[in-house]
This record gives structure tokens, sequence and C-alpha cells, in this order.
């Protein structure tokens, strides 16, 4: 159950510094995004693990995950191609750039390709309006933005990515 | 402190406020109603509903200078808001005008509630909350006529998630209004239900192991405005207009919640009343509105299947049913034949007329009467008990209050939460105890003893006799000194009757000597095992440290509400060699078993009666159902045995015991059943006509009882006893301490019967500190032959850091005899 | 205008480096207050300036600074990057690019108010720009500017960065306290407000990214030199995000009081194929929506000028809307937003964007009647003036704007 803790000692030290040691809860948030680093999703007993850290209940981990749309309780592919379709880039094309890319992965939106890598989801301004298409990649611990997108760019992305995966594959 | 009061107007009545009052409450003082969904008069205002919305405007000050604005008649010129502002949150002030009556506010009303419903399912007729439904109740005052929403697109969500085995939620219901994620937080400081989501996907979760972990999670159901929550106990049981509401008390534990009793009467139960809930009943002294899991949930063993219906007499080896004629004859009898060699016995659930009636049967012998029990120190409740008129809800700054051996959450639920919430109100609590339990955290100071040091910590917190003491226990003799109010709850947590009465003793010394006692919010509370404890103490009844060579020696035993022999093997031994028993019950006991008399006795439901509570509360309960034909009540086979001696006992009605015995025992002189039945108007109003305020518990009619004044605030002169010094608990080579601790949930006599409760119940389990257990060679989980006293049981081992690491916990009343701290010895079982 | 007072990346290669920042007189400001300057000399100079919030409600920052109680400590700041509005984009680039700058003026304000301790709430996806700005705190810290005793004086401060995790709420500044403290990011009840209690129930400054990059020339150059840009009500300089239908959306740093006109012709270069702009949103999608003429177009895009056109100017982020639109499907996306967004924790905004939401598809998806449009504006009414928090307000500005001014788009929508 101390998997976060024999992990990320260094890291969860850092993140409880910040705070008023009366005030640990405030870590909630940062030892989620901790927790998401390996595999993408929070798992439950992650989810324990913070609470014993911040002496609060595992409901009220779950509660604060829940609310966040970066936070995920359930596994989805390793990468999810987040692309923004609210108004200021669905102005420039970023309806048809989500569709193009649909295409591409052949998934609909919420759907993860057959080989558990990419998931695609629309989601909300991302502050990249002026440089629509765009979309954030949310996979490896990591949130990369990607813009002023075409579908070539974008191929060639997602051929990296296998290519990454797959030698990650065989290396382990 | 004088309150300073605000006046302000309320749709044209003046009304006159303590400042800080929210304009709700304001009000509903006055009669006015606004309604509400997210605000409990309980619980701090969230202002989230926004079904409060009124018009509320201030006087005008002219900038310059700063005089109040006048209109051209003199009055103030009232300056109004853009917007509507929510009651709940807002506080009422000076010259303040609101507004809840006009049309800007009928629309807002009418705007939220369609806002809300636009979401709800509109399942009125298949829902538990139907007839009692604020939501239901108030769209019908207040709400649109008809519906502007899609019905197909509305959320299609789950309607029976189990939150645990005890609650279950309809996620379409669901209003969002965080009355129950606060109620756990706020209230009861136990956050195992959250949202999850966000906007209209916002849901409650729950993610505790088992599930809705808390053991008031009841209350919860009771404050939903909607039918979203509710008991499995309860749910598709009846509908709230077929059931009848009789008034009664809880009988699990000593503070003595009010309840409401809900009954139907059904076909299936061939015509008779069943019990369909239980309800709690305003008591702000008491309960407030408020009721444990246990309270609530564990009434079924009134309807058991197993209870007794005839009497029962031994012929040759069997029991086999008789008259009561023949049954009562056979008593009398025998009891007239033993005369002062009877002894009678009897459990503190039993009510005080039972129980004086049977005192007074067994005096008229020249018998004796004893309490059945492990727990003494009540006698000294009757000096220096708390005063009267003592009420922890108004506990605060310059109070104290010291809990010395009880877990408080365990043993006596709703006092813990009452004692929490003074502590939260800046009353300092000090907890005194060898294990941690879920009080510490409230409290200033905690002091962690070893189990057998109880008596010498609560000496050492004399302030005079200050010598050499540890940290925490200065820091208790400053919160001591420092209060102007202090109450003791002392418990039996690790202890047995030898222990308990030398705490009760070192306790009352303590607050003598600082001078608590005799008055309103200062003295003694005792967390006894049962709903009347108090009461046997009170009329006498006593626990005796030698009762089994007594039952050893007597010709008759006279056994009522107790079962000597299912809790302790040595007075199961002793009762062998007793002439005859006579054993007056609702089940077969062990006890019964042993019986050459048994006489079926009438449950608490199906009478009336007094209990005294552990505040020394005499409050009234009353008939909830129609008996089952056959049992009697306890007093009245008291007064027929009486009777068929030639003395005369009140046997008519429990009313007229308790006249006999206001006038013979001093402590209740004058006390009357009607005194009992009075009630004030209580702050919050809550109850039948206006459900949305304080939810569907019941507002009192019944009465609030009356808190017994003690001997001190009497002003009789005091019998102060010499506190004795307990040898100290050591363990030889070989073997262990292990002390008997008290759970909620355990497996007795009136708990097994609730099925519901099965999982939640403590096993034949033994809690070990892993450093006792290495010590000891035992394995975490691991079951062994515990012998104790000499006999020996299958447990289970349960590895607890919190356990000390001095002694094993034992939960009494889970199949393991334990009187009081023993030495144990372990005998493994092979394969 | 003689090079940028925030944007001053765009004129020194690699700002975003410390001992770049420090060569081009970074620091010097911070420098001045802690060693010659009284906390309130510092806060003087910044009410001085008429220095007006830019996370959107306009509010005169020396003023909110001057609220804190001097009874209660300790004092917080807080610096909301939390920049979710849909069209803006502004913080990010001053983040990324000019990061130092924001941070001493940040330390600025933590100095006038007296806070030890300052935290940055970065929106969650900003999860790069979060990890640079731990670097440049390190750097800080490294190089003796934040820490114990500072410059000598007694003066300590730490600085911390604190990342969400998707939720535009908590831009709102009561539902980002919320979100630090490890809870839901829902709104709290006001008041009290943060200057009173805030942060861990203690008095905090809430202020935007942009409005503190402000702080360390003002400090510098002086309110005086300040006023110089702008109107008299609203002094100083604005970054403008564009974007929508418009030829170079990015960010223009800009004179208050500067036209519609001149942003969308003169700096964003007009409208792609030559197309006619229909409406305007100058605060992202809480906009009111503002229809395009030559009187709208000529409004200075000041904090009064702009509301004189019934619409706030918000922070600033103008989409430009071109005559291809129906504004039908604009207000749905607008909708959308909010409806994903709404906290839930009041009931008209939870369940008014929701209603709202529904409606809005079944109009733009062909299935809706004329009386859905009314229904629509009636729930949006009905949402007004009875949520908890500005967002609910927020989503029922485009919907009512857009059918008051266009409503033959919805019309178009309806299958008669
Ligand atoms: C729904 C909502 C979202 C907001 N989002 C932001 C935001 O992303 N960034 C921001 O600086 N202010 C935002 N604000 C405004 C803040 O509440 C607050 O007024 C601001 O941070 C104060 O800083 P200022 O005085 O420097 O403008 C938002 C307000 C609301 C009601
Ligand atoms: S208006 Fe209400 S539901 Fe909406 S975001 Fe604010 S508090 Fe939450
Ligand atoms: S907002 Fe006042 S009762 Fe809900």
């Amino acid at each position: 159950m101390n998997e976060l803790q024999k992990q990320y000692p260094d890291e969860i030290r850092q993140i409880l510094a910040k705070y008023p040691p009366e005030y640990k809860r405030s870590a909630v948030m940062p030892l989620l995004h901790l927790a998401q680093r390996q595999n993408g999703h929070v798992s439950p007993s992650a989810i324990d693990e913070i609470a014993e850290i911040l002496d609060v209940s595992p409901t009220d981990v779950v509660s604060v995950a829940g609310f966040y749309t970066l936070f995920h309780l359930e596994e989805g592919g390793r990468y999810r191609i987040q692309i923004c379709t609210d108004l200021p880039c669905a102005l420039r094309g970023a309806e048809h750039f989500l569709k193009a890319v649909c295409e591409e992965l052949g998934v609909a939106v919420g759907e993860t390709t057959p080989d558990g890598l990419f998931t695609v989801e629309e989601v909300k301004c991302l502050a990249a309006c002026h440089r629509a298409p765009m979309f954030q990649l949310q996979g490896d611990g990591e949130i990369a933005y990607h813009e002023d997108q075409t579908i070539e760019k974008f191929r060639a992305l997602v051929n990296d990515l296998r290519r990454h995966a797959q030698t990650h594959k065989e290396a382990a | 402190m004088a309150v300073k009061m605000v006046n302000l107007t309320i749709d044209n009545h003046p009304v006159s406020v303590p400042a800080g009052t929210l304009v709700v409450d304001a009000a509903k003082k006055v009669g006015i109603e606004i309604p509400v969904f997210c605000y409990h008069p309980k619980m701090d205002p969230v202002g989230m509903c926004r079904l409060c919305l009124v018009e509320i405007g201030r006087p005008m000050v002219d900038r310059a200078t700063n005089q109040p604005v006048l209109e051209a008649d003199g009055s103030p010129k009232i300056s109004f808001g853009p917007k509507l502002e929510t009651a709940c949150t807002t506080p009422v002030s000076e010259g303040m005008v609101v507004l809840t009556e006009n049309d800007k506010v009928s629309e807002a009303r009418k705007d939220i509630l369609e806002f809300i419903l636009t979401s709800h399912p509109l399942d009125c007729p298949v829902c538990d909350k139907g007839g009692e439904c604020p939501l239901q109740n108030l769209t019908m005052r207040f709400g649109p006529g008809e519906s502007r929403f899609l019905f197909d697109e509305k959320m299609r969500l789950a309607k029976q998630v189990p939150l645990g085995e005890l609650i279950l939620l309809d996620r379409e219901r669901c209003i969002q209004c965080a009355r129950c994620v606060r109620f756990q937080k706020e209230i009861v400081d136990d956050p195992v239900i959250g949202f999850s989501q966000r906007g209209r996907a916002l849901e409650i979760v729950t993610f505790s192991d088992p599930g809705f972990d808390s053991i008031f999670s009841g209350n919860t159901t009771d404050i939903c405005p909607v039918g979203a929550l509710t008991t499995s106990d309860f749910r598709f049981g009846a509908r709230p207009w077929e059931m009848n509401a009789a008034a009664s008390l809880c009988t699990h534990c000593p503070v003595g919640c009010n309840l409401t009793i809900n009954v139907r009467r059904e076909a299936r139960a061939g015509g008779r009343d069943v019990i369909k809930r239980i309800m709690p009943r305003q008591n702000e002294s008491v309960n407030e509105i408020w009721i444990c899991d246990k309270g609530r949930f564990a009434y079924h063993f009134t309807e058991s299947e197993q209870r007794l219906t005839e009497p029962m007499m031994r012929k040759g080896s069997e029991l086999v049913a008789v008259s009561w004629d023949e049954a009562l004859q056979a008593a009398a009898s025998r009891l007239k034949k033993a005369g002062e060699k009877t002894i009678t016995l009897a459990g503190g659930r039993l009510s005080n007329e039972d129980l004086f009636n049977l005192c007074q049967l067994t005096s008229g012998l020249g018998g004796q009467y004893w309490m059945h029990g492990t727990m003494g120190g009540g006698d000294l409740l009757a000096q220096v008990g708390v005063g009267q008129g003592t009420n922890l809800g108004e506990f605060g700054p310059g109070s104290a209050i010291l809990v010395v051996a009880s877990d408080l959450h365990e043993e006596a639920p709703v006092w813990w939460l009452r004692v929490k919430q003074a502590a939260e109100r800046g009353a300092t609590l000090i907890v005194a105890s060898a294990r941690p339990t879920r009080l510490d955290r409230f409290a200033k100071c905690v002091i962690r003893y070893a189990y057998g040091e109880e008596v010498e910590t609560v000496t050492s917190l004399v302030p005079e006799y200050k010598t050499d003491v540890s940290e925490a226990i200065c820091a208790g003799i400053q919160g001591i000194l420092g209060a102007e109010n202090l109450v003791v709850f002392f418990g039996s947590d690790g202890l047995g009757l030898e222990g308990t009465t030398a705490l009760a003793a070192a306790c009352m010394e303590l607050l003598v000597k600082t001078n608590h006692f005799g008055r309103a919010n200062n003295g003694l509370i005792a967390v006894w095992p049962n709903a009347n404890t108090q009461g046997a103490f009170e009329l006498g009844y006593r626990p005796a440290a030698d009762l089994a060579s007594r039952l050893a020696e007597a010709q008759v035993a006279y056994i009522a509400a107790a079962d000597p022999a299912g809790d302790d093997p040595a007075l199961a031994e002793a009762l062998r060699k007793t002439g005859f028993i006579i054993v007056q019950e609702l089940f077969m006991t062990p006890t019964a078993r042993m019986a050459d008399l048994v006489l079926p006795a009438q449950a608490f439901t199906e009478r009336e009666g007094t209990f005294v509570s552990g505040e020394r509360r005499v409050q009234r309960y009353y008939p909830a159902v129609r008996p089952i034909s056959g049992p009697r009540p306890d007093f009245q086979i008291a007064a027929q045995i009486a009777a068929q001696l030639g003395f005369s006992l009140e046997e008519r009605l429990a009313s007229l015991v308790f006249q006999r015995l206001s006038e013979a025992m001093p402590d209740f002189a004058g006390l009357t059943y009607q005194q009992l039945a009075m009630v004030e108007e209580q702050w919050p109003l809550i109850g039948r006509h206006d459900l949305y305020f304080g939810g569907t518990g019941y507002d009192n009619h019944q009465g609030l009882g009356v808190q017994l004044k003690p001997a001190a605030q009497r002003l009789e002169p005091l019998n102060l006893p010499d506190v004795p010094e307990l040898p100290p608990l050591q363990a030889p080579e070989g073997a262990f301490l292990v002390v008997p601790i008290t759970c909620l949930y355990d497996r007795g006599q009136t708990l097994l019967p609730t099925s519901l409760l099965h999982e939640r119940m403590e096993k034949p389990a033994i809690y070990v500190h892993p450093k006792l257990a290495t010590r000891v060679g035992l394995e975490d989980k691991q079951s062994f032959q515990l012998v104790l006293n000499g006999i020996s049981t299958l447990v289970q081992v349960i590895f607890d850091e919190n356990a000390p690491e001095g002694a094993a916990l034992l939960p009494r009343s889970v199949g393991v005899p334990i009187q009081g701290p023993a030495l144990a010895q372990k005998e493994i079982v092979s394969g | 205008m003689s090079g940028y007072v925030l944007l001053r990346h765009r004129d020194i290669p690699d700002l975003h480096k410390l001992d770049v920042y420090l060569a081009n007189g970074g620091f010097a400001a911070f420098k001045k207050a802690v060693t010659a300057m009284k906390p309130e000399e510092v806060l003087k100079e910044v009410m001085d300036s008429g220095l007006r919030g830019r996370g959107g409600a306009g509010f005169p920052t020396g003023v909110k600074w001057s609220f804190l109680p001097n009874k209660i400590w300790p004092h917080y700041v807080v610096a909301n990057a939390d920049e979710s509005e849909p069209g803006t984009f502004k913080d990010r680039e001053l983040l990324e690019s000019n990061p130092f700058q924001f941070l001493e003026g940040l330390m600025l304000s933590c100095y006038a108010v007296q806070a030890n301790v300052g935290y940055v709430y970065l929106r969650g996806e900003f999860w790069r720009i979060a990890g640079q700005i731990d670097g440049c705190i390190a750097d800080l810290e490294a190089a003796g500017l934040l820490g114990e005793k500072l410059y000598g004086s007694d003066y300590s401060l730490r600085l911390y960065t604190h990342l969400g995790a998707g939720a535009y709420i908590c831009g709102e500044e009561t539902a980002l306290l919320e979100s630090i403290e490890g809870n839901l990011g829902q709104p709290r009840l006001r008041p009290p407000f943060p200057a009173t209690a805030g942060l861990y129930g203690k008095p905090t400054v809430i202020n935007n990214v942009e409005t503190l990059a402000n702080v360390p020339p003002i400090i510098e150059r002086g309110a005086a030199w300040y006023r110089t840009f702008g109107t008299e009500k609203s002094p100083g300089v604005k970054i403008f995000s564009l974007s929508g239908n418009i030829n170079k959306p990015g960010n223009y740093e800009l004179p208050l009081g500067t036209t519609f006109r001149e942003l969308i012709y003169t700096h964003g270069g007009g409208i792609p194929g030559g197309r006619g702009v229909k409406a305007i949103m100058a605060a992202g999608a809480s906009s009111t929506l503002i229809l395009a003429n030559d009187q709208s177009l000529d409004t200075p895009m000041d904090y009064e000028s702009t509301q004189q056109l019934g619409a706030p100017l918000g922070s600033a982020s103008v989409i430009v809307i071109d005559d291809s639109v129906n504004i039908a499907w604009l207000v749905r996306k607008t909708v959308n937003f909010f409806k994903h967004e709404s906290c839930g924790k009041c009931t008209p905004c939870r369940e008014g964007t929701f209603w709202m939401d529904n409606i809005a598809r079944r109009l733009i998806s062909g299935q809706g009647s004329l009386k859905d449009i009314d229904l629509l504006y009636n729930v949006a009414s009905q949402m007004q003036g009875k949520c908890l928090c500005a967002l609910g307000e927020f989503s029922t500005m485009a919907v009512a704007s857009g059918i008051e001014k266009f409503r033959k788009d919805f019309e178009a929508l309806v299958k008669t």
C-alpha cells in the first residue's frame, strides 16, 4: 500500500512542504497528479494511500479526483488526445480536425484505439485559441500542447508515439 | 454576557432577535416560513439551493454625514439591492426590511423549484418520502403547476445504489443540497460520503469499507429533503400516512434518546401492529434531533419470533407451558417458603415501575434484591450526579468535560456527539483513557494511562494533590481550574465492578474537591451498559461482588431481564445450587433454560414506563404496539405474585406504580407522569408541519422528562466514600492481561435479532497490539483457544496498533464471558 | 509605442532566463521596494497608478490590497494563473516568456501586504509551464531573491506553485482557494471576502497574472508614468487576446481605450476572405454579444466605454465572429462550455446550464420550435440574479444577447 511513498519519497516531501502542516489536505491535488504519473489513472490503492498520507477519508480523495477533468479514475489509453473544440478553436476548424483525427485513428470520441495507445477526447478551451486547431497530449505523466495542427503533423506524432511505445515494449 | 438584540421587520412584522441570527431563522421564529432545502438549522449555511431567496432592504446612510436618510414621513429610507438575497446566509441587521411574499420572491421560488424539478424523476407514487417530502410539499405550495422540461431529456440515473447495507441512494432524486455530506463532515466528523463529478453530473459517492461506514448514517435519511436517501430497513415498507406514531425511548444505552416508533397494522401479521421504523424525537437536552444507527435499527428483537409467549414450569426435566394462574401460584408458594432466602436479580433494561414492584415484593418477603451487572458507582450519582438543568448543548467556553475510561463513540454515541460539539464550541475537553478513542481529536488534553491506573489518574487531577505530575495531567488540571462548569463522564473501559466502583469514588472526590457538584452543568455521569441502570441504582439496586455465593445460597432466585448464566459461567455454576429459579424474560436465555419457572414479559414497545438516563433525567415511554398475547408487564407480574402472598402492589397501570414510587423515593418526590409529559417550545422548530426545515424527525409533544436533583443540589450533606486502592494488574509469565471493552454492535440479546446489522457486529475476537502478540506468540487473524478464568473459548486475534501494549482488548457480549480485567492464557488449536 | 511594458520578451530574446531578466533591469523594482520603501508606499504607488484587475472584474488593485486587516496574520497572496476563459491566452504568454516580471509583481504584492508566502495557482493544463515556474522559483531562491531576510531586511518570502486539474470554475477566486485547500473547486459564500478570510481563513489577495506583471514597471517608473497609458478611469496597457475569425490571431499589448476597429483591422489584419464582422465577444465565452457596426467598432476598449455597449470588457479576450457564423450555433457552444464547467453547487446554474444546453442542442439540430427560442431566453432570464457565483450569470450572457440581437439566426434553424 505504500507504493507512492516508496516510489516518490522526495516528491511527496516537497509537496507537503508547500503547505502549512495543519493543512496537509492541500496536497491532495499534487498527490493525485503524482499518483497518475505512472499509468495515467489513479488506482484505488493510490486513493487509499493518499487518504492515509493526508489523514482524510478515501471518499474525500475520490471526491476531489472526480471533480477535476484531468484526473482519471478509470484506465484509458496510454495517451489521451484532448482536442479543444471550444468556440474560438471551432471558429478555426477544430471540429473538422477532430473528425479527421477520429478517422485517422479509427475511433469515435471517447474511444481508445485497440492497441490501447490512444484515447480521443473533446475538451474545452486550453488557452491556445490563436493556434487552433490544437490538442493536448496527456500521457506518460506529462501534458504537452500541440498547436497549429494539421492532420499530417498529427499523423507524424502518432507514428512517433507508436514507435516509442514499441521500443519500450521491446526493452521491457 | 448580554446578547445584543437586533430589530428588523419581516413582511411588516417587527421582529427582535439576537445579533447573528440568520434571516431565515428570524422569520421562522415569528411564524413566517421561508422555504429552504440546503439550509438546516443544525448546520452552517451554504446558500446552495437558492430557494430561500427573499428581498432585503437596508436603511440608507448618507455617506457624507453618516446619518440615516429619511423619507418625507420621517421613516428611514430603505434601499433594496437589485438582486434577491439568500435568507439562509444573511444575518439580520438593524433596521433591515425583509420581504418574503411579494411577486418577485414568489417568482424566484417558482423558478428555483422548476430548476430542481427539471432533473427530478417525479416518481412520488413509488417514493418512500412521498407524503413527508419537503420537495413535494414545497412544490405544492410554491412550485410551478406544469413541466416545461422535456421528459425525454431528463437524466436517467441509477435508482438503487447501496451506499452500504443500511442506506440506499436514488441518484435521480438527489437535489445536491449536500445536507447529508455536510452532516457527515460537520456534525459527526465521519466524511465517508462525498460529492464526485460536478455540474449536473454531481453525485454522492462513498469509498468507505464497509459502505457508508458511520454509526450515525440513518440521520441523513431524516434530513434528506427528498427521497434520495432511504434506509434499507424501511424502504418500500409503508407510506407515511398509513403509520401511527408513538413516543418512546431508546433502550440501548444510557443517553435516553427520545424516539418515535412508527407502526402499522398489517394483515400478514395477523392484524397486529408492526413496527415500521424508529425515528428521532426532538429533545434538545438529550439527543437534539439525532439518534445512532443502533437505536434506529436494533428494534427487531421486540417482534422476534423467538419471544416467550407462555409461562412455563419445569415438570420432570422439561419446561412445559402452564397457565398464568398456575405459574403465579407456583411462584408465590415458592417465594413464601423461601422468605428471606429469596434473592431478586434485575437487569438495567427494566423500567422504574418494574424495578419498584420487584423490590417491594422482595422486601416484603425479607429477601434481598440486586442488580445484574459489572459496573458500580451509581449510588454516588444520587449525591453528585449532574445537577438539574444540565444540558451539554449549552457547553462552550468556560465549561470543561472530563471523560475517563469510556469510548463514548461506541458506548453512548449521542453523548460522543454532544461532547464533541461542546468541545467545538469551545468547552475544554479532557480525555483520559488507556487507548486512543475518537474523542481524542477534539480534546484540549489527552491523558493516556495504562489499564489499572484509572483511579490514580483521576486522583492526580485533583489540583490540591498536585505533586510531580505529567505534562498531560498538568494540562488537565489547568483545564479543570479554568472552568466554571465541569462534568465528568466515567465508564467501564477495561474495568469490572471493583474498578468502576473505585473510579466513581475518585471522580466524586475530584468533583467535590474542585467544587463542581450540586448545580446545573456540574457533576458526574456514568456511562452505563443499560438504558435504566441508573434507575435501578436510584431504587436501591446494587451490583454484588459476591453474587455467585449469594445465588448459590438462595432458596429462590427471582431473575428479571437478566441472564447471569449466559454472561458468567461462575454464576451459571452458582445457579445450579440455587433452590428454585424464576426467570422473567423476553427470550429463552441460558438462564431461562436453567429455570424452574419461566414468566414471559412484555417488550418495552408494548407498554409504558419510565427510565432514568445517565444524566438522571426521568423520561417516559409510551405503548407503541398492542401487546402480543401472553406476556405481561414485569411490574404486573411482580404485583400479581405479591397479591398471592397477601400484600398489595399496584398492578393496574405503570402510572399508578410510578405514583407509589414517587411517594416512596425521596429523589422522585412529587414527580408525576403528567410532569414527565410536559414540553416547552424547542429550537430549532422541526417536525410534522414543516419537514423542510429540520427533516422528518418528530417534534416532541409527549414530554421532555425531568432531571432529578442530586442530593447535593438539595443541599443535603455529602457522604464521601473512601477511594479504594486497587492492586496493580500484572501478568505472570505465560499469561497476559485481557480487559473488557464495550463495542456498539455487540452480539447482545437485543441486538442479534436485527439481521441488518450482522455485517457490522463484533465477532468473538480479541484486539491485540502486535508487540503484545509477539510477546505471547499470537498471530494476526489466528484463531486460538483463549483460556479466561478457567474457561476456554475459540476466538480470533485481530492486530490493532491502537490497542495498548500491556493488555489485549475483548469486547463484551460477543460470546466470550468477561467481567473485568483478567489473566488469560492461550491454548493453540492445531490444524 | 516604444517597447512593450508586459510583452517585453518580444523585444528581448531569452527574457525567461533569470540572468537575462536581471541584465535588463529585472528586480530593480523589488529591490527598491524591499530596501527603500515601506509596504504602504508600494501599496500607495499601485493605488495611484489606477491599475485595475486584469482577471475580468477590473477592480482597482491597490484598493484590493488595502482591504487586508492588519490584525489578522499571516497574509497570503495568490496569483490566479488559471486562465480558462475561452478566448483568453494572455497569461500563458507572460508565464512562458516573461515569467520573472510576473513573479516580481507577485513578490511586490506579497511585500506590499507583508505576506511571507505566495502561491501561484496554475490551471492543470499548464503542466509544463508549472514546471518552468518551479524552475524560476528555484533560480530565485538560488540567487537569494527568495528566502529569508531578503536584501538584509527582515522580510522573508517563499513562493509555491499549485497545479489545478481541469476546472474553469477554479478561476473564480473563492473556488480557487477551495481548490488549494484540497477541496472540490466550488465557490464560497461571500461575505466573508478573501481579503478578510481567504486562504486557510486568513486575509488573502488574489490577483491575475497580467495584473501582477504590471506592478514592477509601476514601482520602477512610478504611477504617473503608468497613467500616461490608457484612459483616466482605465489607465495603463492591456493585453488583448484576439481570436476567432481573424487573420492574425494573437496577443496584442495596447493601451486601454484602443478601439475594436484598430485591434481587429490594424493589428489583427482583418477578417479572412474579407468577410464582414457580424459580432464581437469582448470577454470570451462570458461575453454579452456585441453587434458589429460602425458605432461598436469605434468604441474604445476600456472598462467604461465597452460597458456602454452593454458588454463588460472582462479579461479582454476578443473573439471576432464573421458573417458566416450562425449565432445559435455559437450560443450552443458557449452554453455547452458552461454546462461542462458548472461546479454544480447552486441550483440555477447546475440545472439551468443543463437545460439551456438541451434546448440549444435541439435548436441547432433542427429539432427545435419557435417556442424553444422563447424558452431558451426564458430559462436564461430565470437564472439571472439567482446564482451563487458569476459563472452561472456568465452562462446566460451570450444566450440572452444572442437571442435579443440575432433572433433571426435561431428562427432560421426552426423547420416550419
Ligand atoms: C467563473 C469565473 C472564472 C474566472 N476565471 C479567471 C481566470 O481564469 N483568471 C483570472 O485571473 N481571473 C478569473 N476570474 C476572476 C477572479 O475571480 C478574480 O476576480 C481575479 O482573479 C482577481 O484578480 P484581478 O483583480 O487581478 O483581476 C474568474 C471569475 C469567475 C467568476
Ligand atoms: S453559479 Fe453556482 S453552480 Fe455555477 S459555478 Fe457558480 S456556484 Fe457553481
Ligand atoms: S440557499 Fe438558502 S436554503 Fe438553500
